[in-house]
């Protein structure tokens, strides 16, 4: 886009500056419409797991407004600091939370190139600007003058920093894999069908996924691992003070991670923003080139990676409205006895694995997607012999013109 | 700063041992059940000191029963333990019979039976849901009020309240059931067995649930004694006492002909364990885990008694009789009974002096002793242990103020 603006004639600083703000404003936008669309539909998963109806009448028939509604009541509220508060610190809290939210965002792909800023150490860059957040919540209970605050602010650290440890292992995985930092390469090499998701590479990334799971539920503090703000024991936790829109930005830090964590499992081990069968390239479409029919592509992978997303949110509702909240030693147990360890291991055997089957169990059950978009990109002439199995995914697939334009892939009729 | 505040040992104390901090859990917070209030002395997580602070509900309520006649304070009794009012109204009820040496028919004992039990299964169902709510999960609570709202609405039809309903009153009851009644309360029955499995699956065999509950809390069976403790808290440490079978004959003649087995561990064993979930191999006798446990037995075993009870109520077919008069005149005397209240044994004493307004109304409620042996169960125990303690213990603070 900087590109663009430059062609027409602006300085480099601006168009630099105007693409940047842009992509900052888009990616807000996500998050706070995800924010909305989410705690709606908590508002009514809680309700249908527990036998109610929710929100129904704002904004029609599904109270699909009551999210709205509340924002516009927490604009409207009071901003109430207690005496005593350290001011400056009670009013950067939230922000800060929220800001390490949102930055994380920048490096998530959400589709091919979709991504606001491709960095070649993305997964780092995720996970340790994640693990800024947890300084909110610190500042927050610090700051808030009460003694609540302070024993919410001081089990988030506790357990947010201890469950850093095997989530960064379970990440690792994934990377050893793709033998890249960067999420878009990560996902690019989980491309093809839905065995060639991470998930499936090996039964140590199996496993490893549902480390990750838990790792990342305790991560961003929710339920079992909902210390931080456990209302049976600690009123509100670290946000017993705010109120507001302070408060808010808090729920929406909570409510964006809980999408990055997502977001990121999904690239990760769920294949990105390749879907389970790999529509686009069986017809002839590749998301590569820049063309209209790539973006299509890219459009349809960016609807892939929110709907994995999203039903990794799901997951989480779902957990919370189930199972009771776990004490703050059995988190701590569950992390350092059970997560760690497991995650080393499984880290070792999917090292090992990888040294030696790399090709898998199966042949031709996990490859590279390279291959299967090399072959497709033969054009006329069929496709090369190495690759014996990847006709048989191309079998059942309506024969395209090999006189096709060879900007688009296209195949050998069989 | 006031020298009042600065006299305080506590605070002193507190300014020399800076690595502790004195935290008051309520009046107003989540899961202290009302307006109880908790000064917890912590070290980081760990309490090393609990102290209940009681008061912030009191009423006089039994001073306001020294100064009008036994029925007219029928209606404060509701609002002693409102959860379980059936249950306070029979208490008092009783206990002004038994001063008067008044007998009810056979019809009105079997309604009080039938209702007494069905409420009874109203507080359990509360006491599960909210210690459910305690330990941080939300939804076993909703199901709880779910089918307490179906008790609440047969009350409803009995009595027009549902809440306070001054239904069971000295000398019967204010009046009969409405026709139809028997046979919504038998459907209700029905469709609310299967139920109990829910909760079983969502509380007492749910992993986490055993986690936060078995060991935690454990009450042996002497201090439940010696502080004197009652109701589920007294038998989940495996005294075997129910004022039901063990109480005065005014009470237990109540339940003559009625088959039930009081829901305490015998040999390790419960009664009829073969169709509840097994006790974890966590669970230690006395802890919350078994005080949960007893309700949740108690709850099928009052289920079974409110079978029973329909059946011998429609078998009577006498009137139920009028209740006493609003101002009958009480005998020269006193008299004290002890009742089983789903929250434990509840007695209430009565002085009359001839005329219709008593000249001493006093009650001993069993959240009252109950709540007694909280400082002793959250010794070294950690903060989330607290809400978990405090409210396996079943407590409402109405019924401790009074």
């Amino acid at each position: 886009m900087a590109e663009f603006l430059i062609g027409l004639g602006l300085p480099g600083w601006l168009a630099w500056s105007i693409a940047a703000l842009v992509s900052a404003v888009l990616l807000l936008n996500v998050i706070a419409g995800g924010a909305l669309v989410f705690i709606w539909a908590e508002r009514k998963i809680a309700a249908r797991i527990q036998d109610r109806l929710g929100p129904t009448r704002t904004g029609g028939r599904f109270g699909w407004l009551q999210s709205l509604a509340d924002g516009i009541k927490l604009l409207a509220k009071e901003d109430l600091m207690p005496e005593g508060a350290d001011g400056l610190l009670f009013r950067l809290a939230p922000y800060v939370s929220f800001c390490a939210s949102f930055c994380a965002f920048i490096a998530l792909p959400f589709a091919f190139d979709v991504v606001g800023q491709r960095l070649n150490v993305a997964v780092f860059f995720v996970v340790a600007v994640l693990g800024l957040e947890v300084f909110g919540v610190i500042l927050a209970g610090y700051a808030s003058a009460s003694k609540w605050s302070l024993f919410g602010a001081m089990r988030e650290a506790a357990q947010v920093v201890s469950y850093e440890v095997p989530l960064g292992m379970c990440v690792v995985v994934p990377v050893m894999l793709a033998g890249t930092m960067d999420l878009v390469t990560i996902g690019e090499k989980q491309a093809g069908w839905m065995s060639n998701w991470y998930l499936f590479h090996d039964p140590f990334t199996f496993v490893i996924f549902w480390v990750y799971v838990t790792c990342a539920v305790a991560s961003v503090n929710r339920a079992p691992f909902d210390l931080a703000e456990a209302e049976s024991e600690l009123v509100a936790g670290f946000h017993t003070e705010y109120s507001g829109l302070r408060w808010s930005f808090f729920f929406m830090a909570e409510y964006g991670s809980m999408f990055l964590v997502s977001a990121l499992a999904a690239v990760l081990f769920l294949g990105g923003w390749n879907g389970p069968v790999p529509v686009a390239q069986l017809v002839g479409l590749s998301e590569g080139t820049g063309d209209s029919a790539a973006y299509f592509v890219r459009l349809l992978g960016l609807g892939n990676l929110i709907a994995k997303a999203t039903l990794g949110v799901l997951l989480m509702m779902w957990i919370r409205w189930t199972l009771p909240r776990l004490r703050i030693d059995q988190v701590m147990t569950t992390c350092l006895k059970y997560c760690t360890p497991i995650a080393a291991v499984m880290f070792a055997g999917a090292m090992f694995w990888q040294l030696f089957l790399p090709g898998g169990l199966l042949p031709g059950w996990s490859r590279p997607a390279g291959e299967i978009r090399e072959g497709w990109l033969e054009g006329p002439g069929g496709l090369p012999a190495a690759h014996p199995t990847t006709s048989g995914h191309n079998v059942g697939v309506a024969a395209t013109d090999p006189s096709d334009s060879s900007g688009l892939a296209t195949r050998s009729p069989r | 700063m006031s020298n009042l505040i600065d006299d305080d040992p506590r605070i002193i104390e507190f300014d020399v041992r800076t690595d502790e901090m004195l935290v008051n859990m309520g009046p107003q917070h989540p899961s202290t059940h009302g307006v109880l209030r908790l000064v917890l002395r912590t070290d980081g997580e760990i309490v090393s000191e609990t102290e209940p602070h009681i008061g912030y509900l009191h009423r006089c309520a039994e001073k306001i029963g020294e100064n009008v006649s036994p029925r007219q304070w029928i209606p404060y009794t509701d609002r002693l333990d409102y959860l379980a009012a059936m249950n306070m109204n029979l208490g008092w009820a009783l206990t002004v019979e038994k001063l008067m040496r008044h007998e009810v028919g056979e019809k009105a004992r079997h309604l009080r039976v039938l209702i007494a039990e069905l409420n009874r299964i109203g507080s359990h169902l509360v006491g599960m849901g909210a210690y459910g709510l305690d330990l941080g999960t939300f939804s076993p609570f909703l199901y709880a009020f779910r089918e307490r709202e179906k008790i609440l609405d047969l009350f409803e039809e009995a009595c027009g309240a549902r809440l306070t309903y001054s239904y069971i009153t000295c000398g019967g009851a204010t009046a009969d059931l409405p026709p139809g009644w028997l046979q919504k309360c038998e459907a209700f029955l029905d469709q609310f067995e299967p139920i109990i499995k829910e909760y079983h699956a969502l509380l007492t065999t749910n992993a986490i649930f055993v986690k936060r509950t078995a060991g935690i809390g454990v009450l042996s069976r002497e201090m439940a004694i010696d502080y004197g403790c009652s109701g589920p808290v007294l038998r989940g440490s495996g005294v075997d006492q129910d004022m039901r079978r063990d109480g005065e004959s005014i009470y237990t003649g109540m339940y003559d002909g009625y088959a039930f087995e009081v829901a305490v561990q015998k040999d390790g064993r419960y009664p009829r364990d073969h169709s509840y979930p097994s006790v974890p191999k966590e669970a230690v006798l006395g802890d919350c885990w078994h005080r949960f446990f007893v309700r949740m037995l108690e709850v099928v075993q009052s289920m079974d008694l409110v079978r029973q009870a329909i059946d011998r109520y429609a078998a009577c077919k006498e009137p139920l009789g009028e209740p006493m008069k609003l101002a009958e005149k009480l005998p020269v005397g006193d008299a004290y009974l002890e009742t089983e209240a789903p929250k434990g044994q509840m007695g209430f004493y009565v002085v009359g002096n001839g005329t219709s307004i008593p000249w001493r109304v006093r009650a001993r409620s069993s959240s009252f002793s109950n709540l007694s042996v909280t400082h002793e169960l959250c010794r070294g125990c950690l903060i989330a242990d607290v809400p978990a303690i405090v409210g396996s213990l079943d407590i409402v603070m109405g019924e401790i103020d009074r």
